[in-house]
């Protein structure tokens, strides 16, 4: 079976962000910039489902700047087989995404979509469910653990309080949790080998998808810092401040 | 201005990240209905009416919401939702699985995780982990939010008298089925909405350990997390991960036990009043954002502390 992966890119997790000092968002300038940890999850999931003979390609599919080429190419020396690059400059807010996605989905009717629970970056948690609602598929959100059984797939789900899996009829969307599995670095002739795999450009446009956002981010700024308060000498002196200074216990 | 807000429950019992979320509600203004959706979920619609500033508790009771799956909530919160002019649910694990659907069925965006609200259409929501804060406007007619529950102290469970309404409408997407869970078991406060909070990080150094950290917690009537350090290193499961990839937490009193304080961590727990961290290490970064820190060995300084504490509770 087909499985189609999303991939986002974004600041690499190992950089301290900073906010712009004219609060209009986050300096990106010279940054490095990096593969969303939790769709290299899922990139890597769609790679184990190909060596366990469950998946039979693997086609990887990024939205953003010309810039994107490179997680792509990232994914296909990672294992994936082909690529897809939505170009655009602009931003592309959740919805969009998944609409751009749904067509992308239309066009190559994957049986099993994986994309990570969310971005690093914007943090929302919306583009795979947004997909499985605009396809009317189901979808195993937070996944620790995908099983594709005929023509189902049982997800088991990061749930608070626990977990909790779910048995989705094909074609579905799964959206990665962190226990999901751990990414296998590329190695070098891999990294070659993905240089001459295909890698398809379209624009929104192309795909019939007008990018309209809806949202719009009136200001960014940096949190408010906590300060450091006192160093206490032993237990004893901490369990009275406690009690008797912020009175707490 | 009317508001729906899907409450957060377990067929049994309304969790209070409801409340916290009408509390969201009341800062928006308008007209506030409660959602409950489940299986034989009537007194949880019972307690929703209870709750302060609810106008009308709907509760759609069938076997189709009693796993609260994502599909079938989508529909029925898209269908009721649409004569809103906002709809919110608390960010736990269910409200982000089901919320998007919401959005996508009706053509809105989502605003995720609010933390303030600035006005009817203006919301305040962390990006980057927390290393940002941004403030975001939406032009859409109808706005999907969910919230932040430790961000909004909760309006009060008693005193309400709301209407209850029964719903009729089944949407069964027939696109999942539920298959079995496993929930940690624990007589413990959840950590979510405990009060006191002791969570113990990599210098724990096993799980057995985390029994001292247990002893602590029982004795102030506190729940038990951990770093995603602890969690990684295998010592204790995920559902105890205090962070930005785990739990958000925010209560009175937060102790943090051989943690470090990465970033990832703070960013679940920083909102807490006060803060204690005992680390052996005096660079720790956790001493930063702490308003009490004892640079101590944790083996020596846990056993001191529950002899301290049952002195004075």
């Amino acid at each position: 079976m087909k499985v189609l992966v999303a991939v986002k890119r974004v600041i690499d997790y190992n950089v301290k962000v900073r906010v712009k000092p004219d609060n209009t968002g986050v300096d990106l300038a010279n940054v490095k910039m990096a593969m969303n940890p939790f769709c290299e999850i899922a990139v890597e999931e769609a790679v184990r489902l190909k060596e366990k003979g469950v998946a039979s390609e693997i086609v990887v599919v990024s939205i953003g700047p010309k810039a994107c080429q490179e997680q792509i190419r990232t994914a296909l020396a990672l294992g994936a087989d082909r690529g897809i690059h939505i170009e655009t400059d602009e931003e592309v807010q959740s919805l969009e995404a998944a609409k751009l996605l749904k067509s992308v989905v239309e066009k190559e009717e994957p049986k099993l979509v994986i994309l990570g629970k969310q971005s690093i970056d914007s943090d929302n948690n919306q583009t795979g469910q947004m997909l499985a609602a605009l396809t009317g598929m189901g979808q195993g959100t937070f996944a620790s653990e995908v099983v594709v059984e005929g023509e189902k797939v049982n997800v088991t789900r990061e749930v608070d309080g626990g977990l909790m899996t779910v048995a989705l009829n094909l074609p579905a969307v799964v959206t990665t949790d962190l226990r999901l599995n751990e990414p296998r670095y590329a190695s070098l002739p891999n990294i070659m080998k993905a240089k001459k795999k295909p890698l398809d450009a379209m624009t929104p446009a192309d795909l019939g998808v007008e990018l309209a956002p809806r949202l719009s981010t009136l200001k960014v700024e940096a949190p408010a810092s906590r300060q450091a308060g006192v160093k206490v000498a032993d237990v004893a002196e901490l369990v009275d401040k406690l009690k008797n200074e912020a009175k707490v216990i | 201005m009317s508001i729906l807000v899907i409450a957060e429950h377990d067929n049994s019992e309304l969790k209070q990240a409801t409340l916290n979320v009408v509390a969201a509600a009341k800062a928006i203004g308008g007209d506030i209905d409660v959602l409950v959706a489940g299986e034989n979920c009537g007194a949880v619609g019972e307690a929703a009416a209870k709750a302060e500033g609810v106008n009308k508790v709907l509760v759609a009771d069938n076997a189709a919401y009693g796993h609260f799956l994502g599909e079938n909530l989508g529909e029925l919160v898209a269908e009721v939702g649409k004569g809103y002019s906002h709809i919110l649910a608390a960010a736990g694990t269910t409200g982000k699985d089901f919320m998007p659907r919401v959005a996508a069925l009706l053509d809105v965006a989502q605003v995720s995780d609010i933390m303030r609200v600035e006005s009817e259409d203006t919301f305040v929501r962390p990006i980057y982990a927390g290393n940002a804060i941004a403030t975001v406007k939406s032009a859409d007619s109808i706005k999907v939010i969910t919230v932040r529950p430790t961000a909004f102290d909760p309006v009060a469970g008693e005193g309400g008298s709301a209407s209850v309404e029964q719903l009729d409408v089944v949407k069964d997407a027939g696109l999942s089925t539920f298959v079995g869970e496993e929930l940690a078991k624990s007589d413990r406060p959840d950590l979510g909405s405990a009060g006191i909070v002791v969570s113990g990080g990599r210098g724990m150094q096993n799980g057995d350990n985390f029994k001292m950290l247990e002893q602590v917690a029982d004795l102030m009537g506190a729940a038990v997390g951990a770093s995603r350090a602890a969690v990684d290193a295998g010592f204790v499961p995920n559902d105890m991960q205090v962070g930005q990839t785990g739990k958000i937490v925010a209560p009175q009193l937060y102790i943090a036990v051989g943690i470090s304080g990465a970033i990832q961590h703070l960013a679940g727990m920083s909102d807490s009043k006060v803060i204690v961290a005992i680390n052996k290490d005096e660079e720790a970064p956790i001493f930063q954002v702490a308003d009490y820190g004892l640079v101590a060995d944790l083996f020596e300084a846990v056993p001191q502390l529950e002899e301290e504490l049952k002195k004075v509770l």
